[in-house]
């Protein structure tokens, strides 16, 4: 869960993504941030999020973006 | 549509590209976007330098400069044309058609079939696709198969949705009837017209003209202006449609081909940008090597002229010599996408020419 903040606020350092339920209606990221969300968590967490899986609601909050990238294999405590 | 083709062939392919070259870094004050958010993009989607005409420059202008240079190094002679195709975004009016144009100041005969398609990023495949289909009437005479855009004119400097990926370039292939003995060409196209707005242009023609008020700057919700002249994109649409729809349409025209992805020397696509790209090759499993994604990054996505652009610039030192088990495949406006599983190479030219 840290690192997925960590990559969060190093993405866009203006808000608090631990306040939010809902990043994209709060206008926290859009289709360009996901992008580069999904990039950096490749890196990160050495996985290729699938193309079809990269849609706002999989991004919407913590929990849901904890969801995905546990589908991969990456343990919750990251 | 299912296609089979026996006998055809790519013979050669030049594309003009414009001298002119942009570069990320010197655009980035045009967005409403930080500094660090437009480094991660310029990382992430490839952006680097892109080639952008005057603006006066048209289709016909780059593809009469290159077809000139075709015919007075000999690579193919006038009278051996028999049909001139035309695939563009962009063509110089609404009438005359710019196939016409383009044959009238190539002093090309009056016999050469002339034809102008309105299609976007898969305009290379159904190009081919009607090269390969004339040429059961031609003989031996040649298709002069142009795909070309000149569509940077009409996209917001201020929209980081899709500058920053604008790119101009013509392609001109000879396509060409050979040996009937050749292994057989398979294609399929798929269109949906019901996502028609996903990408388009909304002013501009007959249903809304351009007028004062079309030309009325706004910005949308992500901060990126434009008017209704300049093209506008859904992002996440489009981005959905290449992950979801393409990779089946891959896998059918290998299985119709009786091809492995393994057979496949070069996977040879559209590039919208180096992320898309990227993440289709890791949903097909391809080796992200066999499918090139530097396109963008070089010279900007021209929409139909992508592919042949690609092949110009991944596979120029290669293909002259060499014969390769490829796939093409264009997806975009329209929606329409669509592949090709054939024989490419040797070809007797394969190379860029600046105008």
């Amino acid at each position: 869960m840290k690192k997925i903040i960590d990559i969060l606020q190093e993405l866009r350092p203006e808000f608090d993504f631990t306040t939010s339920e809902d990043y994209i209606e709060d206008g926290m990221l859009d289709s360009l941030d996901i992008v580069s969300l999904v990039s950096m968590m490749d890196k990160e967490f050495g996985i290729s999020i699938k193309g079809r899986e990269i849609v706002p609601e999989n991004f919407s909050s913590l929990a849901k973006i904890q969801a995905l990238v546990k589908k991969y294999g990456v343990a919750d405590e990251v | 549509m299912k296609f089979k083709f026996q006998g055809k062939r790519i013979g050669g392919i030049l594309t003009v590209i414009p001298k002119n070259i942009r570069t990320f870094e010197e655009e980035m004050g045009n967005y409403t976007a930080s500094t660090a958010r437009m480094k991660r993009m310029k990382e992430v989607m490839g952006y680097g330098e892109h080639r952008i005409v005057k603006p006066d420059t048209c289709v016909s202008d780059m593809a009469v400069f290159g077809a000139e240079q075709l015919f007075s190094r000999g690579l193919v002679k006038k009278d051996e044309i028999g049909a001139l195709l035309l695939v563009t975004d962009s063509p110089d009016y609404f009438l005359p058609p710019t196939s016409n144009i383009i044959q009238g100041r190539l002093g090309l005969s009056e016999g050469v079939y002339c034809l102008d398609m309105i299609q976007g990023c898969s305009g290379y495949v159904i190009g081919l696709l009607q090269a390969f289909q004339l040429l059961e009437q031609l003989e031996d005479k040649k298709v002069l198969l142009i795909v070309g855009t000149t569509l940077s004119r009409k996209v917001s400097p201020k929209d980081r949705k899709t500058y920053p990926l604008a790119g101009d370039a013509v392609s001109i292939s000879i396509v060409e009837n050979c040996a009937d003995d050749a292994e057989p060409i398979f294609a399929e196209m798929r269109m949906d017209g019901t996502r028609a707005d996903a990408l388009m242009i909304p002013a501009g023609g007959f249903r809304t003209p351009c007028s004062p008020e079309t030309a009325i700057e706004h910005e949308d919700e992500d901060g990126n202006i434009r008017s209704l002249n300049n093209i506008v994109m859904k992002g996440g649409e489009v981005f959905n449609f290449m992950q979801i729809d393409v990779p089946p349409l891959i896998e059918d025209i290998l299985r119709t081909a009786g091809k492995t992805k393994e057979e496949i020397d070069w996977f040879l696509f559209h590039q919208p940008n180096k992320f898309m790209v990227e993440k289709l090759a890791d949903g097909l499993e391809i080796p992200r090597e066999k499918l090139p994604s530097n396109i963008v990054s070089h010279f900007g996505n021209s929409s139909g002229a992508t592919i042949p652009t690609n092949i110009c610039f991944n596979l120029a030192d290669k293909i002259r010599e060499n014969s390769f088990d490829v796939c093409l495949s264009g997806f975009g406006v329209g929606l329409a996408w669509g592949a090709i599983s054939m024989k490419l190479g040797p070809l007797r030219f394969c190379e860029f020419a600046e105008y």
